[in-house]
């Protein structure tokens, strides 16, 4: 079977192109997205410590998950509607061009 | 089934060897699947490119959550991510009219920083797994035996008896997220 830093490595890789990308990127949608790259990683090392822990009857990872699946969810629908409304008022996603409250 | 032909298939995947650690075939397949378009979805210039590699990025997940033998995570979510997120990132992303190819830069002037600062994080993450005692671990603690018996009708007995207030909490946080983003996204209304 897969070793268990396989699993970590990857989550680790998959939540730094995350960071990368809200990081980066000037859309406010695609740095929404980073940020949901970077939970899914998180969810990836729940399962993964769940899957090879002691005690998977516990099933601790598993809902977790589920929860935090949940929270996310209700993240993207708040944040995605922040965004709409920003838009509608400054006519732009971009994320350096909405800047009001810059000291 | 899938259980009855796991130890022949880990047996007869291994295609990658080095001191220390055999990954299967399968992995390997998901993992450039799913980190590649991960990549996609943070570097290309058509947002909803992005949006659906971003889709691609969660099945991917989806996947290995199965191969983890977490199938209602799996199967979870494919209905959330897939299902509901990515669509509603493509709507947000038509309502803000940002399906065109835009013609400015798309990554900010301080990009470079940024990536470094992802590449660093990476780095610290990637050395600390390595040194820890949890990088020799092959196998599960648990006997498959123990994976094997556990299926939804656990999972729901747990959310029912000892997860109860987190179930309660959650559906109450989805609820109000759920009025706030319609409250949030209604159209201002013109000042008389």
């Amino acid at each position: 079977m897969t070793p268990l830093s396989a699993y970590l490595l990857l989550s680790a890789f998959l939540f730094s192109i995350g960071l990368a990308g809200a990081l980066t990127r000037r859309n406010a949608i695609l740095v929404l997205i980073g940020i949901e790259l970077m939970l899914n990683a998180a969810n990836l090392n729940f399962i993964a410590f769940w899957r090879y822990g002691a005690n998977p009857q516990a099933l601790t990872g598993v809902v977790f998950v589920l929860f935090s699946i949940g929270v996310a969810a209700a993240e993207a629908a708040v944040g995605l509607a922040l965004i709409i409304s920003i838009y509608r008022h400054y006519k732009t996603t971009d994320v350096n061009e909405i800047n009001a409250m810059k000291g | 089934m899938l259980r009855a032909e796991d130890g022949s298939r880990s047996a007869r995947g291994v295609v990658w060897c080095s001191p220390d650690a055999i990954m299967t075939a399968p992995y390997i397949i998901l993992a450039l699947l799913t980190l590649g378009s991960a990549v996609a979805a943070m570097t290309l210039r058509n947002l909803v490119h992005c949006a659906l590699a971003l889709a691609v990025t969660f099945a991917g997940l989806a996947a290995f959550y199965l191969q983890l033998d977490a199938q209602f995570a799996g199967f979870a979510q494919l209905l959330v991510y897939v299902g509901a997120v990515a669509i509603l990132v493509v709507f947000a992303i038509l309502l803000t009219r940002g399906s065109d190819t835009p013609q400015h830069p798309i990554f900010s002037a301080g990009s470079l920083l940024g990536v470094g600062i992802a590449a660093v994080v990476f780095a610290v993450l990637a050395f600390v797994i390595r040194s820890s005692s949890l990088a020799g671990v092959q196998v599960p603690f648990a006997p498959d035996a123990a994976i094997r018996e556990i299926g939804v009708r656990q999972i729901g007995d747990q959310l029912m008896t000892k997860y109860i207030l987190p179930l309660e909490v959650v559906g109450l946080l989805l609820t109000a997220a759920l009025i706030g983003a319609v409250i949030i996204a209604l159209r201002e209304e013109p000042k008389p």
